[in-house]
């Protein structure tokens, strides 16, 4: 990267961590874009796309554990830190994602 | 390649297999070598094995050629027909070769014409392809006109013209060459006996029994057949008159074909100082004991064994060629299993290993159908099999053969490899596939990614097929195909100990892992993973444990609802638009006009995209978005069908005693009390079940996972392990009762005794199938276990413990339970932005 480039990071506030059961995902739209948020049963947050690059399953109603989750539609598997699949040469987009004072905070471009 | 710089290679022999592999070498190289040919014939090469078809006129001598004079020109090889090789001199390193004299058996010991031309040809690398001779038995006055061996193209002229001035014919050696002779010579008008000196036809081939039907076949065609007689002497003074046998007697004949066997050619490998023994010699290269000289064909003598069948020969010629031009250097010949098909006496036969090698304690699988003169045997020993048959029908030799080649375990159906699959399909035999055929449908994973699985990463068990290419991780139908797959190319399948813990996350079996459960207390799925799994919560196994937890704690499980798949967090089947599928229960699929009208409403409140009726007799509204679940239920006002859970599914009826006039037993009102009582019922998979009112089973109930059949004297008929589904099984008798009360009894206690027995995701058809129907009837109707009470008791409860979830509608467990995505508006208050400089 050239220095001097400036870019821009925005973070946005999406409401209760509790609105996630614990253990589960749940699906939010910002403008535009979707994003899935994964709250893990140690309390760690994740978010990714919402689709799953295959079918466009729906990510946040997948099945959470151990960092990863399995999509519900055809059980493509990701790593929620890092969006790689298990078995085949895709990657979701991620966002970092963090609990602050009991509210889910993303970090968006 | 100038041919100054050409190696010299000198093939002796211009027959089948001489002539291939000069084909395979110029195939690799045609500029490697400068090629020169000895064939003691005087033609170019032909197709030996169809002399049968020349003789009996099918076929003209010109259709046998396989490679004209033409041939050779073109390819730049020199031939030298009519010229035999004597000697190899390999000090010099030139060979002999000496014209043969006119009308000279080319096969004969001393043919050469002292007037004739020698020949001397330099070499630097030589191929010895001498082929054989026919074996000819001490007899005496073998030689006087009127008798002939059956080797060579001039053979079959000669035996054609003289069979004109004869009335009878014989053929001395009933092994497939003396057979073809025999009815060649039929076409000829004579009468012809075949003279076999073993008790039975055919004996590298046939067994006894299957001898002794080709006999009876052979003599319906008018041949006459002779066993277990040894010929001694010809008859006759200036010409053949007859012939007579050790026992004295004696036959009356115009002409006798000698066809008993061959031996290989060796003179001149001997006489040149290669080590010779029955055949000439050779290693798995096919090179004798001097490195510049190689031998191929019935010639050979590779591993103590000699052949004279095609096949061998055709897998010898690659060898030699890869090892001489070196395109594989270190190709290497094992020999080669013993597997023919052909037609003998129009008769279809196929016959793989040695007939004579059967030993006690050999599994021997035998079909006779005399009447149509079929006989079909297979021999098996440690599960592969080492001698098969196919006389009159031969439309599984396909497979046969390659479970023979390739020494794969035979399928426990052993009917399967002897006519085919029981739909008489033909069978679908995972190796005659393609790369390209698809093994598992449901994700499309194809043959060549599971070999690649197996070869290249070295899967050697069917989970690891399935961790690599997922593979029969779908509906798992297709695991068997896979695990003939890891026979064929692992050569092995390896006992993967994860293929027996119920999950993969925690590594127990399942009665180990339901002991440490309860022994632990352990009432949660994450306290599961925290006491035996050390923490890690694997996703994959959740769904599974959260199953097994509920059927050992029916009430009081800590349902984490984050361990069930989406579909049981809303109580709906998720469809290929996230939408869901509703389907309220109708029981025993018999519904009202109230009921229709009330789910009518709701297809129109809704705006419901389509209203389908489905197989298990209810009625499915599908394109439900997820917030729309609760209110739907609440207009509904009718239970959950479970349609998309493991758990009991439906109990469909036919009419019955109510109306049928067919009906001997009210399977109405069973139906509806089965599904009263049995709604909900978790399991290991989904169970669906089915009565009918008569052996009609218009409902199907033979191929469910438990069915009632009504029959004659108000009985009923309980199955068990049936399926229609990816599999197709017919369930089998679990017992005979005379009450609804009983079927149920017995119903709940086999689905009781398969909650708690069963592999998780195992169908009742693989369960039965896994346990037999016998041990199933031990444990479930004659209690040999003694714990039938226990189990009716556990059913019990688990009946009372049955909730409908569809009333979380009314009381969700969650908040945002059906919580469509959440819209955030970005605004000052919910956002920051951050400039940062690199």
């Amino acid at each position: 990267m050239a220095s001097g480039q400036t870019f821009s990071k925005q973070t946005v506030n999406l409401g209760p961590v509790e609105f996630i059961p614990l253990g589960e995902g749940r699906a939010y739209r910002i403008g535009n874009i979707t994003v899935a948020v994964f709250r893990q049963r140690d309390g760690k947050l994740f978010a990714t796309q919402s689709h799953c690059p295959h079918r466009q399953g729906p990510l946040a109603d997948g099945i959470v554990g151990a960092g990863t989750v399995i999509c519900p539609f055809h059980a493509w598997k990701f790593d929620l830190a890092t969006g790689r699949c298990a078995a085949e040469n895709v990657t979701l987009r991620t966002y970092p994602a963090y609990d602050l004072d009991g509210r889910i905070v993303i970090e968006m471009e | 390649m100038s041919t100054a710089h050409r190696e010299r290679l000198v093939v002796i022999g211009n027959g089948m297999a001489g002539a291939r592999v000069v084909e395979e070498i110029l195939l690799r190289d045609a500029d490697r070598f400068t090629i020169t040919m000895f064939g003691a014939e005087p033609y170019g090469n032909y197709n030996r094995i169809l002399l049968s078809n020349v003789l009996n006129g099918s076929q003209k001598i010109e259709e046998t050629f396989l490679n004209p004079l033409a041939w050779y020109t073109q390819n730049h090889i020199t031939l030298h027909a009519g010229v035999k090789a004597t000697l190899i001199d390999r000090k010099r390193r030139v060979i002999i070769g000496n014209t043969l004299r006119r009308g000279a058996s080319p096969y004969g010991l001393d043919g050469c014409d002292p007037q004739g031309v020698t020949v001397e040809e330099p070499y630097d690398k030589i191929i010895i392809a001498t082929g054989s001779r026919p074996f000819v038995p001490p007899l005496e006055g073998m030689g006087k006109p009127g008798t002939f061996l059956f080797r060579t193209l001039d053979d079959c002229e000669q035996i054609a013209a003289y069979a004109k001035g004869c009335r009878k014919a014989v053929v001395v050696g009933g092994g497939l060459l003396g057979l073809e002779a025999a009815r060649g010579l039929l076409t000829h008008g004579v009468e012809v006996t075949v003279i076999e000196a073993l008790p039975q036809l055919m004996a590298a081939q046939l067994d006894p029994e299957s001898g002794d039907l080709l006999k009876t076949t052979i003599e319906r065609l008018g041949i006459h057949v002779l066993l277990a007689k040894l010929s001694s002497q010809i008859l006759g003074a200036d010409r053949v008159t007859g012939i007579q046998f050790n026992d004295g007697t004696t036959l009356d004949t115009d002409m006798v074909v000698v066809s008993a066997g061959i031996r290989p050619i060796t003179e001149i490998a001997k006489d040149s100082g290669l080590t010779v023994e029955r055949g000439i010699v050779c290693d798995d290269q096919l090179r004798t004991s001097d490195p510049d000289i190689f031998a191929v064909g019935e010639c050979v003598q590779h591993r103590g064994v000699t052949y004279g069948l095609v096949d061998p020969i055709w897998q010898q010629a690659k060898t030699i060629a890869d090892v001489m031009t070196a395109v594989n250097p270190r190709a290497a010949y094992q020999g080669s299993k013993l597997a023919t098909k052909l037609k003998v006496m129009g008769v279809e036969l196929a016959s793989m290993g040695d007939p004579r090698a059967v030993q006690p304690g050999d599994e021997v699988v035998v079909y006779r159908e005399p009447s149509r003169g079929v006989y079909k045997k297979m021999v098996i020993r440690d599960k592969t099999l080492i001698n098969a048959i196919l006389l009159g029908e031969t439309d599984t030799a396909g497979v046969l053969t390659q479970m023979f080649t390739l020494e794969t375990a035979v399928p426990q159906r052993r009917a399967d490899l002897l006519f085919g699959t029981s739909t008489g399909a033909p069978i679908l035999s995972v190796f005659d596939l393609p790369d390209q055929a698809q093994i598992c449908n449901c994700n499309g994973v194809a043959k060549g990614k599971i070999k690649d699985a197996i070869t290249i990463g070295k899967c050697k068990s069917v989970s690891k097929v399935g961790v690599h290419t997922k593979a029969g991780t779908g509906c798992g139908s297709c695991k068997p195909l896979i695990l003939q797959l890891l026979e064929v190319y692992a050569g092995e399948v390896q006992d993967d100990p994860a293929e027996h813990y119920y999950v993969p996350g925690v590594p127990l079996p399942k009665p180990e892992l339901i002991a440490a459960i309860k022994a632990q207390g352990l009432k949660s799925v994450s306290a599961v993973f925290r006491a035996l799994a050390g923490g890690k919560e694997d996703p994959g196994s959740k769904p599974g444990l959260a199953s097994l937890l509920k059927s050992l704690w029916p009430h009081d499980y800590e349902d984490e609802r984050d361990a069930r798949f989406i579909n049981d967090r809303v109580h709906a089947n998720i469809q290929r638009d996230a939408t869901f599928s509703v389907v309220p229960r109708i029981y025993g699929g018999v519904t009202s006009a109230a009921e229709l009208q009330r789910i009518a409403e709701v297809a129109v409140k809704y705006n419901v995209p389509l209203v389908k009726l489905t197989g298990g007799q209810r009625i499915d509204l599908l394109g439900i978005k997820k917030e729309d679940l609760p209110s739907v239920w609440q207009d509904l006002g009718m239970p959950s069908g479970h349609a998309y859970t493991k758990a009991f599914r439906t109990c469909k009826s036919c009419v019955g005693t109510d109306f049928c006039r067919y009906g001997l037993g009210d399977s109405i009102a069973l139906a509806q009390k089965i599904e009263r009582r049995f709604q909900g019922l978790e399991s290991p998979h989904k169970m669906k079940l089915a009565t009918t009112g008569c052996p009609r089973n218009c409902s199907e109930a033979y191929v469910k996972d438990l069915g009632a059949v009504a029959i004659e004297g108000g009985q009923w008929e309980v199955y068990v392990g049936g399926a229609a589904g990816s599999s197709v099984r017919k369930g089998d008798l679990l017992c005979t009762v005379n009450t609804h009360d009983e079927v149920l009894k017995y119903m709940g206690r086999f689905m009781q005794y398969y909650r708690e027995n069963a592999k998780y995701l195992e169908r009742t058809y693989g369960f039965v199938e896994r346990l037999g129907i016998e041990r199933l009837r031990d444990v479930l109707v004659e209690d040999t276990e003694g714990i039938c009470a226990r189990l009716d008791a556990e059913i019990d409860a688990a009946v009372a413990a049955y909730k409908d979830p569809w009333l979380e509608a009314v009381h969700p467990v969650h908040a945002s339970q059906f919580a469509d995505p959440v819209i955030v508006t970005p605004s000052p208050e919910n956002t920051n932005s951050h400039e940062a400089r690199s």
